[in-house]
């Protein structure tokens, strides 16, 4: 068979990045848990906790996720469509549009120009820079996938083209705003109208964004890495369309309880329930494409990534489903049980399947293998473990929370102050900061392993 | 067949996204801000709160304070009467927040006074002992800027009159903050005469549990958690007065407490529950 020089460069340049802007978060990270247990690590005006955590949430999932998804969809959609990239050009702007958009959003919300929408923080010009980002990056997949050599669409290429419409459609419509100036504009819908326009995107960019690339990836790198064909291509293709389908409906599920109409709330909170069944599909899918091979989990490190990911996001879209629940939300919404939920997904579920995806691009790229299998082997077992004292923890806060709010005595009065139950839960926020510097280690390990494994000329430390 | 066509690909899948968007996100339009659920006595943002609440929102105060009270009894008992759709017709955007990291603030106006904000935004320990809020103290320097004010508010379509703008000269951001904070929940009128509430909660006009040891000490700890940042560590007096025994007559203070003066900047705290608001009675009137 021919073989097809594929454009490589641009998948290594967007893995560097969205490195360096994953290391910014997770340190950001770490730095407003801090703030919360130390009230004077706060310094105003600029580097307050308000100020910096949409900067922790919006390089998490736009510089560390979108970057990666970046890297491993240009290495996926080249290879799937068996030809070089569509515009080297392009694709080579795309990288450095990519992080001046990055730094403005970093910059601009620093210096407080910032929306109030949960991971839509930044005004309208970088909104505009992000749009443009996503056309260029739309234009080049797409066209690639048009041009390819190889006729029939694997799974991974469905999901990369169902993503570019979703994000395109959730993005313009929230970011509807009248500018007043260059950096304050008012959001064109008003009230109950805007929460609910809000929370349709802010759900669905966790569908557009952190499941449906991720899973283009997984979907891609599981077979890949195990060497073996995925289970069954029509439970892909059940999982696949339910999942698109279902999504859309579930935003309220972060408004129950709130003035939105009632039947859109349990509407959301129907089809949440339903979402379980095209979220295990894939779960089950992977597992059963590891028939046979469990072995792997032992001697095959990239494995070991793979299915605590996809096992990770087997818990994550269980415990969704049950917050979405009327009765459970009005016990948990509010507390930090719902932050320790969200970092079961961001560090479990889309972190440890960019992890095995970048080692894997980067064996396959530089043609040998990964520097020391022994440090990946660590990166593992720091970030699983900082990943579990970070969620286990501010779920256990979580529960105390609702049941300190919600104690009321014989006389009807509430038994706790707001304050009684601030101070109960400092312990939890504690170790939750441990669970963060356990993971940066990790994620700092493995930087360090990627950057030994692409040296040139790198001398090989290679272990079993 | 989709399979093997990216066009026909793209087109089925925003088909399969519109549908549960139109629904759910473009249908409640019919529903929500419109006379169904408008409230008369909701009125605009003034020109000074308004900077108020672009201040709110450029700090990102909503990352730890929700403006949403539900309809379920604890809510209710500590943050006020539930939040209702009309109360947000003029917020854009919508602060409701996902987290309470600190409390709910949809009806935070005229729970406590100005002084009380003052002091807070610029040292929030010196009234709340162990509060986690960071400090404020920088809005004082900062001038809100009235040509942009007025720019806002067109944009806004909100009413001011030259006057409302002339009055924005020499204010800071920490006078914008508080009249903010100060405008919230305030629109819907009180319901009720608290007088009425607090006597049907009192029963007695005398303390049941006037000079129990036991009370007195348990007083004590409800002084601590919930008067101390007002009225002093020692009931020395702060923003609050001083308390000291025999000021008051029981019923007197047990009805204060319980309903608080809401033009003096005093809470009610009835969420206490007769009995520890009785057992604050003792502890008050004890040397």
């Amino acid at each position: 068979m021919e073989r097809v020089d594929y454009n490589d460069s641009i998948v290594k340049g967007f893995v560097i990045w969205s490195l360096v802007w994953g290391a910014v978060t997770v340190l950001l990270g770490v730095i407003i848990s801090f703030q919360l247990v130390m009230p004077e690590l706060n310094f105003g005006p600029y580097l307050t906790y308000g100020r910096l955590r949409p900067i922790h949430t919006n390089a998490g999932i736009f510089g560390w996720g979108i970057g990666s998804f970046f890297a491993a969809l240009y290495y996926i959609v080249q290879r799937l469509s068996r030809r070089r990239v569509w515009s080297d050009g392009l694709a080579r702007f795309q990288l450095w549009f990519f992080n001046a958009t990055i730094i403005a959003a970093a910059v601009t919300l620093l210096l407080g120009f910032n929306t109030s929408k949960e991971y839509h923080e930044m005004e309208w010009p970088v909104d505009l820079m992000i749009v443009i980002l996503w056309v260029i990056f739309s234009v080049n997949a797409f066209m690639t996938i048009w041009k390819r050599r190889e006729e029939t669409m694997y799974i991974s290429l469905w999901y990369t083209l169902a993503a570019l419409v979703g994000v395109a459609v959730l993005f313009l419509v929230n970011a509807g705003a009248v500018p007043v100036s260059l950096f304050k504009s008012y959001s064109i819908y008003a009230g109950t109208n805007d929460a609910n326009v809000q929370w349709w995107y802010g759900h669905n960019a966790v569908a557009m964004v952190l499941t449906v690339p991720p899973l283009a990836v997984f979907y891609y790198f599981l077979p890949k890495a195990a060497n073996t064909p995925i289970y069954s291509h029509r439970l892909s293709i059940i999982a696949f369309w339910s999942l698109l389908f279902m999504y859309l409906w579930t935003g309220a599920h972060h408004l129950l309880w709130t003035p939105v109409p009632d039947w859109v709330e349990t509407l959301a909170m129907a089809f949440s329930i339903m979402l379980i069944a095209p979220s295990w599909g894939v779960v089950f899918n992977g597992y059963l494409t590891m028939n046979g091979q469990w072995h792997q989990m032992r001697d095959n490190y990239l494995i070991k990534f793979f299915i605590a990911a996809i096992t990770f996001y087997g818990l994550q879209t269980l415990q969704g489903p049950l917050q979405a629940v009327r009765t459970f939300s009005a016990f948990i919404h509010y507390t930090n049980w719902v932050p320790g939920h969200i970092h079961m997904g961001t560090m479990g579920w889309v972190s440890m399947v960019m992890f095995g995806a970048i080692y894997y691009m980067y064996e396959k790229m530089y043609g040998r293998e990964v520097y020391s299998i022994k440090m990946a082997n660590m990166h593992f077992w720091l970030v699983f473990i900082g990943q579990t004292l970070f969620s286990v923890s501010l779920w256990i806060a979580g529960v105390q929370e609702g049941i300190m709010w919600k104690a009321v005595g014989a006389d009807g009065s509430l038994t706790f102050t707001f304050m009684d139950t601030l101070i109960s839960i400092m312990p939890y926020f504690w170790i939750r900061s441990l669970g963060g510097l356990v993971y940066l280690a990790g994620v700092l390990l493995f930087f360090y392993n990627i950057y030994k494994t692409a040296r040139p000329g790198a001398a090989v430390a290679q272990t079993a | 067949m989709w399979e093997k066509r990216p066009v026909l690909l793209l087109l089925l899948a925003t088909a399969a996204i519109l549908v549960g968007t139109i629904v759910t996100m473009v249908l409640p339009f019919f529903w929500v801000n419109t006379e169904a659920d408008a409230i008369a006595e909701v009125t605009p943002y003034t020109a000074l709160e308004n900077e108020g609440r672009d201040i709110y929102v450029r700090e990102g105060c909503n990352n730890c304070h929700s403006q949403l009270i539900r309809p379920l009894a604890p809510d209710v008992k500590r943050y006020g009467p539930y939040s209702r759709s009309g109360e947000f017709a003029y917020d854009r955007p919508f602060l409701w927040g996902s987290r309470r990291g600190g409390p709910d603030l949809a009806r935070i106006g005229n729970k406590y006074s100005d002084e009380w904000h003052y002091r807070h935004m610029v040292d929030p320990r010196s009234m709340v002992p162990e509060t986690n809020m960071p400090e404020y103290s920088w809005l004082n320097d900062a001038k809100v800027d009235a040509a942009f004010a007025v720019r806002k508010m067109d944009v806004l379509g909100f009413p001011y009159t030259q006057g409302d703008i002339t009055a924005l000269e020499g204010k800071t951001e920490m006078d914008a903050m508080v009249a903010y904070l100060q405008k919230l929940g305030t629109d819907l009128p009180r319901t009720g005469k608290a007088a009425d509430k607090a006597k049907g909660l009192r029963k007695a006009e005398e303390n049941p549990l006037g000079g129990d040891p036991a009370a007195i000490a348990e007083g004590k700890d409800v002084y601590a958690g919930n008067c101390a940042g007002c009225h002093g560590a020692d009931r020395g007096g702060n923003i609050g007065p001083e308390l000291a025994p025999g000021d008051f007559e029981d019923d007197e203070l047990f009805d204060t407490i319980a309903d608080g003066l809401p033009d003096d900047g005093m809470p009610g705290f009835s969420r206490l529950g007769r009995d520890r608001i009785w057992k604050l009675v003792a502890f008050l009137q004890a040397e």
